[in-house]
C-alpha cells in the first residue's frame, strides 16, 4: 500500500505491505538507522519515537496506520545535537554501547516536555519501558536530571 | 572513503596516503607481544634491534598529515566496554597531542598490523598498557629528532606540548604537521627504549573522555553492525532448528521463494560443530520484513537428533545423583579435610546450582557480508574477528588471505560474539543469493541461538574450629563435559579462591554431556562461583558467630606461606589486596555501623578475577511478602596503579554490578525437549531502571600495572544481595534466579 506520512517534518511516501511496522520502513527504506530494533514485541523501547509528539514503539506501528501521522526520530530531535538531552548525554558519557540510547533520549524527550523538572521517581516510571542492557541506568538518570537543567537554563537564558 | 560504499563510521576505510607525507610508527604489534600479558613485555622489549625492527608496520597506529591532521587506530572491536576511547588515550598521551585534536578511527581486523584483536577477557588494558604508550612516545621521540634536526639544536633542549616541539631558548615551535614529512624519512626508534612519561605528568590518562561515538550514539547515526548498509545489498533471515544442530530434513523453500520480495530460499545443510555453521533455511528478499514475514510461511521439518530429550530438569536431576556419589575426578585434595570435619566445632553442608543464562545483547546478532571474484568482504559487530576468519574461511573453503572482515560496533557483546556464528552464515548466505547480503537475526533467533553461561551445581562441606576459623573446605563440582574435556566456560580453575586460604581443601568434579552450545558471559565461571563461593562462607561466617566481614578478614590472614611445588600452585589472590577491597567497602557502606530498620540488610561479596580485585556491599529490603529492592550498593576495586578514563571505568562497574543484579533476580534460560524455552524480552527479563540502585564506586589506588575494567566488578554483587536477603529473612538463597524463591518472613 501506499502511505504518505511525515518524517522529521519532511513529507515522505512509501510503497511497502501494510503489515510492515515504522522501525522498518525507517530502517531499510528511508534509511534513518537511528531507530534501532531490539525485541519487536515492545518490551524493550530501542525503537522509541514520536508520532503526533507522543513517545511509542516503532516496532508496533504498521504502515497501515501511518497515513497522515507526523514522526519525528532521534535524527529530527534537534539540527545539530543541541537538544539539552543530546548535549547532557554527551557530558555525562551515558553510553556504553549505546544502541538502546537514541530510544532512551526520544523517551526521555517526552519526559522532559511534559515534567520539565522531573524527580528520579518521575524518571523512572517514564523510563520503566526502555531496556538498557548494559544498565547505564544511573547515568540515564543523572542525564535527564542534567538536561533538565540545561533546558531551564537555556529558557531563562 | 571509498565512494561505491557507506559503512557506519567508516570502520577501517583504507584510505591512500602517500609514503613521504606520512609519519610512519608502530608498536611491537606484531605477533607475540600483544599476545602476551603484561609480564610478557619485558622479554619481548628485551630484543635486539634488529629483531624489533622486523616487526615495523608501517601505519598502523599513528598517522600525521602535513595538514596536522593526527588519526590514532582504535585496535579493538568496541562493544560499550569503551575500548575506542581508552586504548587510543594511551598512545595520545605519549604523543603528546590534544585529545580534542584527534581522529580516531576503527582499525579492520589484521593481525599482522595489529596483534590480537578481541573485545574478551578485560585483556585490553593489561596487554596494551605499556605497547601503545611505547608506540606513542615512539611517535614523538621522532618527532623531537626530526625538530632537533630541522632546528640544529640538540633533542634535549627540546619540549613537546599541544601537538608541537617547542625550543624555549629560541622560542622556536614546530608543529607535528610541519614536522611529518621530515620524520617520516627517520628511523624509528627501539620500542623497547623510548622514553615514557611519569605518570605525574599524564594530561590525558586519568582524565574522563566522554566516549569517541558519542554524537553518532545520541544523533542517531548509522554505527552499528544492523546499520550498515552496501549497494544492491539484500536482507536475510536464518532459520535453525530449535534442538542444536538438528538438520533440516525438509522445507517448503519452493513456496516461500515465491513469496512477495522474496529472492532465494534455500536450504543450508551445515555441519555438527556447534560454534560453527549449522543447518538451517535461509530466506534472502529485498527487505528485512519481506524475508521475516515469508519466514512465517516456512514449514521445515527437522532430523531427528540425539539431544531432543535434553532438559533443564534433566540434568539437575543427574546432578542430584551424581553429589550423591564421589567426585569423578579429584582436580585437589589438600591436607586432610575428614580429620578437620571430625575436629569441628560446626560443620555446614549444602547444595547449590545456577541456570543457563543467555547474553541477551540489545543488538540481535547479525552480519553483512558480500562474495565477489573469488573474495570475501566481511561487515561483523564480531568481538572475536580474527577466529570469525579462520571458521569462514574454513567452513567456505576460501583462503584466509581473501576475506576481509570491518570490525563494526556491537551493540553489547558481553560475550556473545566472542562468537562468530552469524558471520559464517552471513557468509555463506551471501555466496549462495550472489549479492551482499544483512543478515538480521530476531531477538527470538538471538534468544534460543546463544552460546549460554552453563548452569552449575555444587555440592558444599565445610567446617569452622572452636576459634570461628574456616578450617576445612570440600566442594563436588557437577558440570558438564565428558571426562576430562569440559563443555566451553564449563570448568573451574583449581587455583580458584579460597584455595590455598584454608589448610584442608578438597575439589572434585563430575561431568554429564551436553548438546546446548555453551560459551563465555561477562566474567565467566566467576559469574556463579562467586554467587557459590561467597554465600557459603557467608554460612560458615554465621555457624563461627562471626561477623562476615571480619570472617572474610580471618580467612584472607590465612593465606599458605608454603612455596609453589610442581603439584602445588601458588594462589593467584594477592591478600593484601583482596583485604584492602574489602575494609575499604566495608568503611565506606558504614558496616557493622548503622542501624537498620527491619526489612532491610546488608551483604558482602569479593571476589578476584580477569586480574582485578573487587568488595561489594548490598543494602536491600525484602518486604514481609518477599518483594526483593536494592537501595544501594557501595564497591571498592582494585585494578593497579592508574584508572585511565575514569568516566568509563565508573561506567564498567555500575553496569557490571546492575548486571549481575539482573542475573540474579530473574533471568534463567531453561531447556527442554532439547531446545530453549524463553524466546525474546517477556521471559528473558532484563533488569529496568526501576530496579537500578545507586552503584557507588571507590578505587583503591596500588602499585600494580592497571588491569582491565568490564568484568570483574560484577561477580561479588551477587553474593552480596544473597547475603542481604539472608540478614533480613533469615532464608539462604542457594539456587538462582531469586524469582524461584518465597523470600517472605516474619
Amino acid at each position: 500500500m501506499k502511505v504518505t506520512f511525515s518524517v522529521n517534518g519532511t513529507s515522505r511516501t512509501v510503497d511497502v505491505p501494510a503489515d510492515m511496522p515504522l522501525l522498518w520502513i525507517l530502517r531499510d527504506m528511508l534509511d534513518l538507522k537511528g531507530t534501532k530494533y531490539g525485541c519487536g514485541i515492545a518490551q524493550c523501547g530501542a525503537c522509541t519515537v514520536h508520532v503526533n509528539g507522543r513517545a511509542d514503539r516503532a516496532c508496533q506501528i504498521p504502515a497501515s496506520a501511518l497515513q497522515g501521522r507526523r514522526v519525528t526520530t532521534i535524527e529530527g530531535l534537534s539540527a545539530d545535537a543541541s537538544h539539552p538531552l543530546q548535549r547532557a548525554w554527551q557530558e555525562l558519557d551515558v553510553p556504553q554501547c549505546g544502541y538502546c540510547q537514541a530510544g532512551q533520549i526520544m523517551q526521555a524527550a517526552e519526559l522532559l516536555a511534559n515534567t520539565p523538572k522531573p524527580t528520579d521517581e518521575d524518571i523512572d516510571a517514564a523510563m520503566y519501558g526502555n531496556l538498557c542492557r548494559c544498565a547505564t541506568y544511573v547515568r540515564i538518570r543523572e542525564g535527564i536530571h542534567r538536561a533538565a537543567v540545561i533546558a531551564a537554563a537555556g529558557q531563562e537564558g | 572513503m571509498d565512494a561505491t560504499r557507506t559503512t557506519p563510521d567508516a570502520p577501517g576505510t583504507p584510505t591512500r596516503f602517500d609514503r613521504r607525507d606520512f609519519l610512519r610508527v608502530t608498536s611491537l604489534a606484531g605477533g607475540g607481544l600483544l599476545l602476551g600479558t603484561w609480564l610478557d613485555f619485558g622479554a619481548v622489549g628485551a630484543l635486539g634491534a634488529a629483531e624489533v625492527a622486523d616487526e615495523f608496520m608501517p601505519n598502523a597506529f599513528i598517522r600525521i598529515a602535513p595538514n596536522g591532521a593526527i588519526t590514532i587506530m582504535a585496535k579493538n572491536p568496541e562493544v560499550g566496554q569503551g575500548v575506542k576511547t581508552m586504548l587510543p588515550m594511551l598512545i595520545a598521551e605519549e604523543l603528546d597531542v590534544p585529545w580534542e585534536s584527534i581522529t580516531i578511527e576503527q582499525a579492520m581486523s589484521d593481525e599482522s598490523k595489529y596483534g590480537r584483536q578481541v573485545a574478551g577477557g578485560s585483556t585490553a588494558t593489561p596487554t596494551n598498557w605499556e605497547p601503545l604508550r611505547r608506540a606513542g612516545a615512539a611517535g614523538r621521540a621522532m618527532m623531537v629528532a626530526a625538530a632537533a634536526q630541522t632546528l640544529g639544536v640538540p633533542e634535549a633542549e627540546l619540549t613537546t606540548d599541544g601537538g608541537a616541539v617547542h625550543h624555549h631558548a629560541s622560542r622556536r615551535r614546530l608543529t607535528y604537521g610541519e614536522l611529518a614529512a621530515k620524520a617520516a624519512t627517520l628511523t624509528p626508534p627501539n620500542l623497547a627504549n623510548v622514553t615514557l612519561k611519569d605518570p605525574k605528568t599524564f594530561k590525558i590518562i586519568g582524565k574522563s573522555k566522554s566516549g569517541v561515538d558519542n554524537r553518532k550514539i545520541v544523533t542517531g547515526q548509522p554505527l552499528y553492525g544492523i546499520d550498515v548498509t552496501v549497494p544492491g545489498m539484500l536482507y536475510a533471515v536464518f532459520e535453525k532448528a530449535p534442538v542444536f544442530g538438528a538438520k533440516v530434513a525438509s522445507a517448503n523453500v519452493d513456496e516461500v521463494g515465491r513469496l512477495p520480495g522474496v529472492k532465494k530460499a534455500f536450504v543450508v545443510q551445515g555441519g555438527t560443530e556447534l560454534s560453527g555453521l549449522l543447518g538451517g533455511v535461509a530466506i534472502v528478499a529485498d527487505t528485512w520484513w519481506a524475508a521475516r514475514s515469508a519466514r512465517r510461511r516456512l514449514r521445515v521439518t527437522w532430523a531427528e537428533h540425539p539431544t531432543s530429550a535434553q532438559s533443564s530438569a534433566a540434568f539437575a536431576a543427574r546432578a542430584k545423583e551424581l553429589m550423591a556419589g564421589a567426585p569423578q575426578q579429584t582436580v585437589r585434595n589438600d591436607g586432610d579435610v575428614n580429620a578437620a570435619f571430625a575436629a569441628a566445632a560446626a560443620v555446614v553442608e549444602a547444595e547449590y546450582d545456577y541456570p543457563f543464562l543467555a547474553h541477551a545483547s540489545l543488538e540481535p546478532q547479525n552480519c553483512t557480508a558480500h562474495f565477489a571474484n573469488g573474495k570475501m568482504e566481511i561487515w561483523a559487530p564480531t568481538q572475536n574477528p580474527q577466529p570469525g576468519r579462520q571458521l569462514v574461511a574454513s567452513t567456505l573453503g576460501i583462503d584466509a588471505k581473501d576475506i576481509a572482515i570491518h570490525i563494526v560496533r556491537g551493540g553489547g557483546g558481553f560475550g556473545r560474539r566472542l562468537n562468530n556464528d552469524y558471520m559464517v552464515e552471513a557468509a555463506w548466505i551471501a555466496r549462495e543469493a550472489g549479492a551482499p547480503v544483512k543478515l538480521v537475526w530476531t531477538r527470538e533467533d538471538d534468544t534460543q541461538h546463544d552460546f549460554y553461561r552453563p548452569a552449575g551445581f555444587h555440592k558444599l562441606k565445610g567446617a569452622v574450629n572452636a576459634a570461628g576459623k574456616l578450617t576445612a573446605w570440600q566442594n563436588h563440582f557437577v558440570t558438564f563435559g565428558e571426562g576430562q574435556r569440559f563443555a566451553p566456560a564449563a570448568s573451574i580453575g583449581p587455583t580458584e579462591f579460597p584455595y590455598a586460604y584454608i589448610p584442608n581443601f578438597s575439589f572434585g568434579v563430575s561431568t554429564m554431556p551436553l548438546g546446548v552450545p555453551t560459551g563465555f558471559l561477562r566474567a565467566p565461571t566467576s559469574n556463579a562461583i562467586a554467587f557459590v563461593f561467597q554465600s557459603f562462607i557467608d554460612e560458615l561466617a554465621h555457624a563461627a558467630r562471626r561477623d562476615p566481614v571480619q570472617f572474610r578478614l580471618d580467612l584472607l590472614a590465612q593465606v599458605s606461606t608454603e612455596p609453589a611445588t610442581p603439584e602445588r600452585a601458588a594462589t593467584p589472590v594477592v591478600a593484601e589486596r583482596m583485604r584492602g577491597v574489602l575494609e575499604l567497602v566495608a568503611e565506606k557502606s558504614g558496616w557493622g555501623k548503622r542501624t537498620l530498620p527491619p526489612g532491610t540488610g546488608m551483604g558482602v561479596g569479593m571476589h578476584y578475577s580477569h586480574r582485578g580485585y573487587f568488595a561489594e556491599v548490598v543494602e536491600a529490603t525484602v518486604s514481609k511478602s518477599g518483594e526483593v529492592k536494592v537501595t544501594k550498593v557501595w564497591v571498592a576495586g582494585d585494578v593497579g596503579s592508574q584508572i585511565i578514563n575514569p568516566t568509563g571505568a565508573i561506567q564498567q562497574v555500575q553496569g557490571s554490578v546492575l548486571d549481575g543484579l539482573g542475573n540474579a533476580l530473574r533471568q534463567e534460560i531453561t531447556i527442554e525437549g532439547g531446545r530453549t524455552v524463553e524466546s525474546n524480552f517477556d521471559e528473558f527479563e532484563l533488569l529496568r531502571i526501576t530496579e537500578a540502585p545507586p552503584v557507588e564506586v571507590h578505587f583503591r589506588i596500588t602499585d600494580h600495572p592497571p588491569t582491565g575494567m568490564g568484568e570483574p566488578a560484577l561477580p561479588p554483587v551477587i553474593p552480596a544481595l544473597t547475603n542481604a536477603i539472608f540478614a533480613v529473612t533469615g532464608k539462604r538463597v542457594r539456587s538462582l534466579p531469586l524469582s524461584r524463591h518465597d523470600l517472605s518472613w516474619g
